[in-house]
C-alpha cells in the first residue's frame, strides 16, 4: 500500500483548491451545516416527545427506519428531485441525520427516573424548567451519544457525495479510482478515517465537559448502581 | 409511477440479480459476524482487559465511514479493490464491532442470581452456558442482531460506487441517466423492504427462542 | 391549616382513589394519613400540591382554595419529599437543596449560603456540599430532600413516605430528626406512611384509610389506640394496644415512694451525691438497670419496674440523683385510674356528641 499521495506535502499545500486542508475544511463545512439543522429540527421534538410521552411510536421507530435507509440512494433521491447542488446534498444528510438524533433524544429523555421528574414538578418547576433544567442535563451522555451516531452518519454519506460532484475528502477517492491512482485513494480513505475518528474524539471530549460528573459518575467515591452505562454507538453507512 | 413500472418489466432481469447479489453480500457477513460473536462476547464478557480492546478496536472500526474501509481493504489485504471479497470482510468486521458488543451486553444483562441458582442446583459450566446463561442473553444479542443486519443491508449500496454488485447499482444507474427516478425508486422500495423483511424475521425468531419473554409481558 | 371538602378522585377506567374526604389538617401540627397500598392516602396528599386534580370538591390552604393560582407557584411554597428524596442527580447537594430559592429569584450566591446553615440544621456535615447525591448514602440523601423542601422555609411540608426507602436503624434517626426539627420550626406537616408504628410515632393526629378508600378514623394516636373506631382500625394498629397505649401516658402520674423505701428485702444505695447505685440485699449488690426522669412516658416507667431487680423504678432528678420510687402496686393503681378516667371522657363525649 503506497502512502506516497499521502506524504506529498504538495498536497498539503493550504491554498490549493485540491489539497487535504481545503478538502478536509469543505467536508467539515457539510458536516457541520447537516449536524446543526438536523439537530435544530430533531432535538425540540424528542424533547417534547420523551417529556410529554405522547408519539412515542413515532420516536422509537424513526430510529429503526433511518437504520434501513441506504445513503446511496437517499442522496440520488435528494439530487433527482431537486437538482445537483449543495441544498440537495444538504437536504439528503439532513435527513439521514434526524433519525438517530431524534431517536436518542427521545429515548434519553424518556429514561429519566419518574421520581426525580416528580420531584422537579413537587419543588414547583414549570414544565418547560423541568424539561431543561433537569431531564436535558440528565439525558445529556445519552443525547450527544446520538449526535455522535448522526455524525458518522454524515461523514460517511458526506465522503459518497463526491461521486455525484460535491467536493470533500470524496473527491480523492473517486478521482483516484478513475486514474487508477491507488496511493491517492488510500490517501483519501486514510484522511478520512482520520477526521471520523477525531470528530467522534472531539464530541466525546464535549460530553466530558458538558455532562454533569453527578450524572456520568465521575464524581469520586459513586456507588456504582447509580452509575448510567455508556450510549452505544452504531454502524454508520 | 408507469414509468417506475416500466422501468421495472424492461429490466426485470437486472433488478433481480442486483437484488439477489444484494442479500447474499448483506447476510454472509452478518452470519459470519454473529457466529464469531458469540465466543469472542463470551471472552469479553469474562476478562476486563478483553473488554477494553474489544471496545476500543470495534469503536474505531465503526467511526471509519464504510467507502473508506473498503477502499483501505484492498491495500492490507493484498486482493484487488473489485473484488466482492472486500464487501464482505468490510461488512463482517462493521457487524463483528457491534455483535460483540452486545452480545457482551446480553451475557452481562444475565442475573447472576440465577446463574448461582443453576450452579448450585448441579449445572457444570458448559451445560450452564447453553441451556442457561445464552438462552437468557438471547434478546439483547438479537436485538444487536437485528441492528447489525439492517445496517449491512443498507450500506451494501455503497458497494455499487466502486463496481461491484447489489441494489446500489440501481442508484448509480439512475445517476448515470441524469438522475433518473424510477431506478433509484425502486432501489429505495426494495432495499427498505429488504431491511424490514429481515428485522421482522430476526423479532419472529426472538420470539419463538424466548417464550417466557412474551408470557412475562402480557 | 389545611382543609378538604368533599374531595373525591375517581380515574377513567372507573377506580376511586378517594371518595368524599372532608377533614382539617391542623395549622403546626404534624398529621398522618396511614393505611394499606391503595388506600388512598398519596393521592389525597398529592392533591394538596395539586400535583393530581381532584374529580370533585375542592382543598383549601389557610383560606384559599389551592386552584386559585398557577401550579407552579403553590408548589413553591409548600414543601415536597417523597420516598428515595428525588434529588437532581446533575447538581451538586447544595445546588439541590437551593433549588426552590433559586427558582423564587433569590441570587445563587445567598441561596447556596442558606443552603449550607439548612445542612447543618438536618444533621448532616456541611463539606457534602459539593457532592453529588449518588455519593451519599440514602439516609443523607434523604435529609438532603428534606433539606432542600425547607430551603424557602415553607409553612406546609408534603411528605410522602419519605423514610420508608431506609433501614429501619436510619428510619429511627430519621424519624427523631423530623421530630427534633418540628420541635424548632412548627410546620403544617402532612405524612404519608404505610407504617402504623411510624404514625403513631410521628403524628399529632392520624388519619386511617381503609381499602376502600374511606376514612375509617382520625385521631389522636393515643386515641387510636385507645377506642380504635371499628375492627380494621383495630387491626391494622395491631397488638398490643393497651401496652403501647401507655407511651402517651405521663408518668409522673404515678405515686412515689420515698428512696429508702425497701422492696422485697432489697434497698436502693446511693453515693454520697445521691446517686443510685444499685439494690444492696442479701446477695450483695445488684444492678439497677436503668432510671426515669420527670416527663417519661408510663411505658418507660413500667419498663423499668419489670427489669429492676427489686421491681420498682427509680426516678432521678435533674442532675441524676435518686429522688423516688415506683413500686408495682402503685405504677398498677395508676394505670387502673387512667383507664377509668378515660372511660368516663368516652362516655361523656358519646352523651354530647
Amino acid at each position: 500500500m503506497s502512502l506516497d499521495y499521502l506524504l506529498d506535502a504538495a498536497n498539503w499545500s493550504l491554498t490549493s483548491p485540491d489539497g487535504f486542508p481545503q478538502r478536509i475544511l469543505e467536508h467539515l463545512g457539510y458536516t457541520v451545516l447537516a449536524l446543526a439543522i438536523a439537530a435544530v429540527i430533531a432535538f425540540p421534538i424528542g424533547l417534547l416527545i420523551g417529556h410529554t410521552g405522547r408519539g412515542a411510536l413515532i420516536a422509537i421507530n424513526l430510529g429503526n427506519a433511518g437504520r434501513a435507509l441506504p445513503t446511496l440512494g437517499v442522496l440520488m433521491l435528494a439530487l433527482g428531485l431537486v437538482g445537483i447542488g449543495l441544498v440537495p446534498v444538504t437536504i439528503a444528510l439532513v435527513v439521514l441525520a434526524i433519525p438517530p438524533i431524534l431517536a436518542t433524544t427521545y429515548a434519553g429523555i424518556q429514561s429519566v427516573a419518574d421520581a426525580t421528574v416528580d420531584a422537579a414538578r413537587g419543588v414547583g418547576m414549570t414544565e418547560a424548567q423541568i424539561a431543561w433544567r433537569v431531564e436535558v442535563p440528565i439525558a445529556l451522555p445519552i443525547i450527544i451519544g446520538g449526535l455522535r451516531n448522526a455524525s458518522l452518519q454524515v461523514v460517511s454519506t458526506a465522503t459518497i457525495a463526491a461521486y455525484v460532484g460535491l467536493g470533500g475528502l470524496g473527491r480523492y477517492l473517486f478521482d483516484g479510482l478513475a486514474t487508477l491512482q491507488y496511493d491517492q485513494v488510500v490517501a483519501g480513505a486514510i484522511v478520512i478515517a482520520v477526521l471520523a475518528v477525531a470528530i467522534d474524539l472531539a464530541l466525546a471530549g464535549a460530553q466530558r465537559l458538558l455532562v454533569s460528573p453527578g450524572v456520568d459518575g465521575r464524581g469520586a467515591g459513586n456507588r456504582p448502581s447509580t452509575v448510567r452505562p455508556e450510549p452505544q454507538p452504531e454502524p454508520a453507512g | 409511477m408507469s414509468e417506475i413500472w416500466r422501468y421495472l418489466e424492461t429490466n426485470a432481469d437486472d433488478v433481480l440479480t442486483a437484488l439477489v447479489q444484494h442479500i447474499w453480500l448483506a447476510l454472509i457477513p452478518v452470519a459470519i459476524a454473529f457466529v464469531l460473536a458469540l465466543p469472542l462476547g463470551a471472552l469479553v464478557h469474562r476478562y476486563v482487559p478483553a473488554r477494553h480492546i474489544a471496545l476500543t478496536a470495534g469503536s474505531v472500526i465503526y467511526t471509519v465511514p464504510s467507502l473508506a474501509l473498503l477502499l483501505l481493504l484492498p491495500g492490507l489485504l493484498g486482493t484487488s479493490v473489485l473484488d466482492p471479497i472486500n464487501v464482505v470482510i468490510a461488512l463482517t468486521l462493521y457487524s463483528l464491532a457491534l455483535l460483540v458488543r452486545t452480545t457482551a451486553d446480553g451475557l452481562d444483562a444475565v442475573d447472576t442470581t440465577v446463574l448461582q441458582a443453576a450452579t448450585a442446583m448441579g449445572y457444570r459450566p458448559v451445560r450452564r452456558w447453553f441451556t442457561v446463561q445464552l438462552p437468557l442473553a438471547m434478546p439483547v444479542v438479537l436485538t444487536g442482531l437485528r441492528v447489525a443486519t439492517v445496517a449491512n443491508v443498507s450500506m451494501v449500496s455503497i458497494a455499487a460506487l466502486i463496481g461491484i454488485g447489489g441494489l446500489g447499482q440501481l442508484f448509480t444507474r439512475g445517476f448515470q441517466l441524469g438522475f433518473y427516478l424510477p431506478p433509484i425508486i425502486i432501489g429505495l422500495v426494495l432495499s427498505v423492504t429488504l431491511a424490514v423483511i429481515a428485522d421482522v424475521l430476526i423479532v419472529a425468531i426472538q420470539r419463538g427462542l424466548t417464550p417466557w419473554a412474551r408470557a412475562g409481558a402480557r | 391549616m389545611i382543609e378538604f371538602e368533599g374531595v373525591t378522585k375517581r380515574y377513567p377506567d372507573g377506580t376511586v382513589a378517594v371518595e368524599d374526604l372532608s377533614l382539617k389538617v391542623d395549622t403546626g401540627q404534624i398529621t398522618v394519613f396511614v393505611g394499606p397500598s391503595g388506600c388512598g392516602k398519596t393521592t389525597a396528599l398529592r392533591m394538596i400540591n395539586r400535583m393530581i386534580e381532584p374529580t370533585s370538591g375542592r382543598i383549601l390552604i389557610d383560606g384559599d382554595d389551592v386552584t386559585s393560582r398557577p401550579e407552579a407557584q403553590l408548589r413553591r411554597e409548600i414543601g415536597y419529599v417523597i420516598q428515595g428524596a428525588g434529588l437532581f442527580p446533575h447538581r451538586t447537594v447544595l445546588d439541590n437543596v437551593a433549588t426552590v430559592p433559586i427558582l423564587q429569584g433569590i441570587s445563587r450566591r445567598e441561596a447556596r449560603t442558606n443552603a449550607l446553615d439548612l445542612l447543618e440544621r438536618v444533621g448532616l456535615a456541611a463539606n457534602l456540599g459539593e457532592r453529588y447525591p449518588a455519593q451519599l448514602s440514602g439516609g443523607q440523601q434523604q435529609r438532603v430532600g428534606v433539606a432542600r423542601a425547607l430551603a424557602a422555609d415553607p409553612p406546609v411540608l408534603l411528605m410522602d413516605e419519605p423514610f420508608s426507602a431506609v433501614d429501619p436503624v436510619v428510619r429511627d434517626d430519621l424519624q427523631q430528626e423530623l421530630l427534633r426539627l418540628q420541635g424548632e420550626l412548627g410546620k403544617t406537616i402532612v405524612l404519608v406512611t404505610h407504617d402504623i408504628d411510624e404514625a403513631i410515632r410521628l403524628g399529632d393526629k392520624v388519619a386511617v384509610f381503609d381499602q376502600r378508600a374511606r376514612l375509617a378514623q382520625f385521631a389522636p394516636p393515643a386515641d387510636l389506640l385507645a377506642a380504635p373506631a371499628d375492627d380494621f382500625v383495630a387491626s391494622l394498629v395491631g397488638r398490643d394496644r393497651g401496652f403501647r397505649g401507655l407511651g402517651f401516658a405521663d408518668g409522673s402520674s404515678v405515686a412515689l415512694k420515698p428512696i429508702d423505701h425497701g422492696v422485697d428485702g432489697l434497698t436502693l444505695e446511693v453515693d454520697h451525691d445521691g446517686r443510685p447505685l444499685g439494690w444492696r440485699g442479701t446477695d450483695g449488690l445488684l444492678p439497677t438497670e436503668g432510671t426515669f426522669s420527670d416527663g417519661a412516658n408510663l411505658r418507660t416507667v413500667t419498663d423499668l419496674v419489670i427489669l429492676s431487680p427489686a421491681g420498682a423504678a427509680i426516678r432521678v432528678d435533674a442532675e441524676g440523683r435518686a429522688d423516688g420510687l415506683v413500686l408495682l402496686e402503685d405504677l398498677a393503681g395508676s394505670v387502673r385510674s387512667q383507664q377509668r378516667e378515660r372511660l368516663a371522657a368516652l362516655a361523656t363525649s358519646e352523651d354530647a356528641g
